[in-house]
C-alpha cells in the first residue's frame, strides 16, 4: 500500500471517531461530560468516556508526527514542523482542548496529505514532460539484433529503430528513409523528413518503419543526455527569489516562535487570563511552519523550466528565468541571428539591364568558388559559359574574355583600376560591379537575408519595454540596412569579436538597477559574449556543444520567436512566484495578527491558523503547476 | 568527483534546503544542491577527500534532518 493510501485510510478512521465523539458531546446530553474533562476529575469515569475517544482520534491521525517530534529532541531539531505541531496540540490537551487538539492535528494531517499528493502529482506532470530518456537501443552485433541500454552503445556501431522507438544516440541514417518526432527536443510538432546520410537526434521518435542507422556518438554524448543533465542541474542555479525565501523561512520560524513565548508569558503577567494566552501562543506555534512558503517558490521555477524545455527552450537555470523576466536589453548578434547567415543576390541595378548583368556576372563567376560567387551563380545559373577564358584577380575580381566580349565582374576598385566610369551609389550590403566591353552595366547586391520574424521578435521585446542593439562584424551599410529592417533601436558594426564583448560589457556597466542584458547569438562564435551577458541564448544550438556549454538559454530551433516564449514563460513564472510568496506572507501575517488581537479564537482558533500552514502550501503548489503551461506562439 | 542521489521520502521542502544547506558544510564537499521536486541531490566532492568518509558524513547529516529519507546512488 502506497503512503498515501495509508495515510488516507488513518485520516478517514481518525475522521470518523473524532466525528462521532465531537457530535456526541457536543449536541446529545453526553455534553455534560465535558465538564468533567475540564476539571481534569480523573476519577470519574465520564472523564475517561470523554477524553479517549479523542485521544485514539489524535493518535491514529498524528503519531508519526509525535514520533518525529520526539526524534527531534534528540537531534536538536526543535524548529521543524512536526515539533512545532506537537507541542500546540499537547499545549491545547494541557488547556483541556481535547477536541480542539485532535481537530487540529487531523485537519494538519489532512493538508499535509493533500500536500504531498499535489507536490507528488505537479512531480509527475514535469517529469512527463522530460521523458525524452531512450529506454533501449538494438545493436547489430555478429549479424544479430541484441537490445542494450543507450549507454552500451559504441560509436560506429549499426543500430535498427523501428516505428514509435526513440532513438538512442546521436546518429546517421544508414538505410532507409522516413519522418521523426523531435518535438519533445525542439517544441516543434512538424515531423522532420530523413532519408540516407542525414543527422538524427537522439531523443526523437521514429514516425515511420524501421530504419537502419550508425551511432555518430555514444549515449553520454548524445544530445539527449545533454538536455537530461542540463534540466536536471538546473536546480543548482538558484534563482534569487529562491534563496531569499529559504533564508527567510530560517529566521522566520524562529522569530514567531519567539513571537509566541512573548505572548505567553507577558501580557498574562500584567493582566492574567493564562489560558488565553496561552492559546493564543499555541496557535502562534502552528503558523511558524515555514513549508508553505518553501515549496512554493522551488517549484514554481521547476515548473517554468520544464515548461520552457516541452516548448523546445532549454534554462539553466531558476537564476536565468529571474533575468529573462526583467525588462533590459536585449543584444542581438546580426549573422545567423537575426539573418539566415547565407548570402543571396537582393537587388540588380539598374532593374530593367538587370537580366543582362546578371549573364555576364554568371559567365564570369562561372569558375569562382568565392561566396558571393556562389551565390550569383545559385541566382542566375550559367548557360554558356564556353568559349570564355577567365582571369581571377585576388581582391578585386574576375575578368572573362571571349566571344568578341570582355566583361569585368568584381568590386569597386576593380572597375577604377580598369577605368570603368560608373555612377557613385549607396547601396547597402556587398555590391558586385559588371561591365562589358569597357562599358558598365550595373551592380549586384548581395545580402544576407534577414529572418522573416525578426522585424516581429524586436517589435515585441520593444513593446514590452526592452532596448534592443545589434552587433556585428559585417560592414555599417549591410548593418543599417538589417538593422533598419528588424527595427532594432541601436547598432554597431565593425567589430571584431573581442570587440562584441567589450561592447557587451559596456550596456552592463551602463544598465540600471533591476534591469538585465540578454545576449542572443548562434552559439558558434561568440562564447566569451554568451558568458560575459546576464543570459546568453543561443539558437539553434541543438547538437553544438560548445552552444549548450556556453549559454544558459538554448534555444532549440532556430526560431527568432522561441525568445518572445521564453520571456512570456519567464515572466509567467515570476509573476507566480511573486503571488505565491505575497499570498503565504499575507496569509501568514494576517492570521499572526488576528491572532495577537483574540480575533482568530472567535472565527475558528487553531485551525484556521492550519490552514493559513498547510491551506496555503496546497494552493501555492495549484498556483505553481500553471507554469507548466506554455501557450505557443 | 561528482555524485547523484535519489533521496526517497523527502517529505518537506524546508527539509530539503536545510539538508542542502548542512551537506554544503561538510567538509570535503565543494558544491551540494538538493531538488526537492525531484527528489535528487548532487554532490560535488573535492577530489582529495576519503570519499567513504565524506558519504558518512553525508548520510549523517540526512539522516538528522529527515531520519526516514534513504540515499540511493544513481
Amino acid at each position: 500500500m502506497s503512503k498515501n493510501r495509508k495515510t488516507l485510510l488513518r485520516i478517514i478512521s481518525a475522521f470518523i471517531l473524532f466525528a462521532a465523539a465531537f457530535t456526541a458531546f457536543r449536541f446529545t446530553p453526553l455534553k455534560s461530560y465535558e465538564e468533567y474533562a475540564a476539571g481534569w476529575k480523573v476519577a470519574d469515569y465520564r472523564f475517561y468516556a470523554y477524553v479517549l475517544p479523542y485521544l485514539a482520534a489524535y493518535l491514529i491521525a498524528g503519531y508519526d508526527v509525535i514520533k518525529k517530534a520526539f526524534r527531534n529532541i534528540f537531534t536538536g531539531r526543535l524548529m521543524d514542523e512536526n515539533f512545532l505541531m506537537t507541542v500546540a496540540t499537547f499545549g491545547a490537551v494541557a488547556l483541556t482542548d481535547f477536541a480542539e487538539a485532535c481537530g487540529v492535528m487531523l485537519f494538519y494531517q489532512v493538508g499535509e496529505l493533500f500536500q504531498s499528493y499535489a507536490v507528488g502529482k505537479s512531480r509527475k506532470s514535469i517529469a512527463a514532460l522530460m521523458d525524452i530518456r531512450p529506454m533501449s537501443a538494438r545493436v547489430i552485433r555478429n549479424g544479430e539484433e541484441v537490445t542494450v541500454s543507450p549507454e552500451e552503445v559504441e560509436t560506429g556501431e549499426i543500430l535498427v529503430i523501428r516505428a514509435g522507438e526513440r532513438v538512442p544516440v546521436d546518429c546517421v541514417a544508414v538505410e532507409g528513409r522516413g519522418s521523426v518526432d523531435a518535438s519533445s527536443l525542439t517544441g516543434e510538432f512538424l515531423p522532420r523528413d530523413f532519408s540516407e546520410g542525414d543527422e538524427i537526434l537522439s531523443g526523437a521518435i521514429n514516425l515511420t518503419g524501421a530504419v537502419k542507422v550508425k551511432a555518430l556518438k555514444k549515449y553520454e554524448d548524445s544530445t539527449v543526455a545533454k538536455i537530461l543533465d542540463m534540466v536536471e542541474n538546473a536546480s543548482s542555479r538558484k534563482a534569487k527569489s529562491e534563496n531569499f525565501i529559504t533564508k527567510f523561512a530560517r529566521y522566520y520560524t524562529p522569530a514567531v516562535v519567539i513571537g509566541a513565548l512573548a505572548l505567553g508569558i507577558i501580557p498574562p503577567v500584567f493582566t492574567g487570563g493564562w489560558a488565553v494566552w496561552i492559546k493564543r501562543a499555541l496557535t502562534f506555534l502552528v503558523v511558524s511552519c515555514p513549508c508553505a512558503l518553501v515549496i512554493s517558490v522551488p517549484l514554481s521555477f521547476f515548473g517554468g523550466i520544464g515548461g520552457a524545455s516541452r516548448a523546445g527552450i532549454l534554462i539553466k537555470g531558476g537564476n536565468y528565468i529571474e533575468s529573462l523576466a526583467k525588462k533590459g536589453t536585449f543584444v542581438f548578434d546580426k549573422t545567423g541571428t537575426l539573418t539566415m547567415g547565407a548570402f543571396e543576390v537582393a537587388e540588380v541595378y539598374p532593374v530593367d539591364k538587370a537580366s543582362e548583368i546578371l549573364r555576364a556576372a554568371a559567365i564570369a563567376e562561372s569558375g569562382s568558388l568565392h561566396p558571393i560567387a556562389q551565390s550569383v551563380l545559385k541566382y542566375a545559373p550559367v548557360t554558356d559559359a564556353d568559349g570564355y577564358s577567365l582571369t581571377e584577380i585576388a581582391g578585386r575580381g574576375v575578368k572573362a574574355e571571349g566571344r568578341g566580349e570582355i566583361i569585368l565582374c568584381g568590386n569597386r576598385e576593380f572597375m577604377i583600376e580598369n577605368g570603368v566610369d560608373f555612377p557613385s551609389d549607396n547601396h547597402a550590403g556587398t555590391a558586385v560591379y559588371v561591365a562589358k566591353n569597357g562599358g558598365f552595366l550595373g551592380n549586384i547586391i548581395i545580402s544576407d537575408k534577414i529572418k522573416p520574424n525578426a522585424a516581429q521578435t524586436v517589435c515585441e521585446l520593444k513593446k514590452s519595454g526592452c532596448r534592443t542593439v545589434m552587433l556585428t562584424g559585417d560592414n555599417a551599410p549591410a548593418a543599417r540596412i538589417v538593422a533598419e529592417k528588424a527595427g532594432v533601436d541601436e547598432y554597431s558594426a565593425n567589430l571584431l569579436p573581442q570587440d562584441k564583448v567589450s561592447a557587451v560589457e559596456n550596456i552592463i556597466a551602463t544598465k540600471k538597477p533591476g534591469e538585465a542584458v540578454c545576449f542572443v547569438g548562434d552559439g558558434i562564435n561568440d562564447a566569451p559574449v554568451l558568458s560575459v551577458s546576464d543570459v546568453g541564448v543561443s539558437m539553434g544550438g541543438i547538437g553544438s556543444d560548445a552552444a549548450i556549454e556556453a549559454s544558459d538559454v538554448v534555444l532549440m530551433h532556430d526560431d527568432l520567436s522561441s525568445i518572445i516564449t521564453a520571456r512570456r514563460i519567464a515572466v509567467k513564472t515570476m509573476r507566480i512566484v511573486r503571488q505565491n510568496v505575497i499570498f503565504a506572507l499575507s496569509v501568514k501575517a494576517a492570521v499572526l495578527l488576528l491572532t495577537a488581537v483574540g480575533i482568530t479564537e472567535l472565527i475558528g482558533g487553531m485551525w484556521l491558523a492550519v490552514f493559513a500552514d498547510v491551506g496555503v502550501a496546497v494552493l501555492a503548489i495549484l498556483n505553481a503547476m500553471r507554469t507548466l503551461k506554455v501557450k505557443k506562439q | 568527483m561528482k555524485k547523484t542521489y535519489k533521496m526517497t521520502d523527502l517529505c518537506c521542502a524546508n527539509c530539503a534546503a536545510e539538508i542542502e544547506r548542512d551537506v554544503n558544510k561538510i567538509e570535503g564537499v565543494s558544491a551540494c544542491t538538493v531538488n526537492f521536486i525531484s527528489q535528487k541531490m548532487n554532490v560535488e566532492a573535492d577530489d582529495g577527500a576519503d570519499y567513504a568518509k565524506v558519504y558518512k558524513k553525508i548520510e549523517k547529516a540526512v539522516k538528522r534532518v529527515e531520519p526516514d529519507c534513504d540515499l540511493v546512488l544513481l
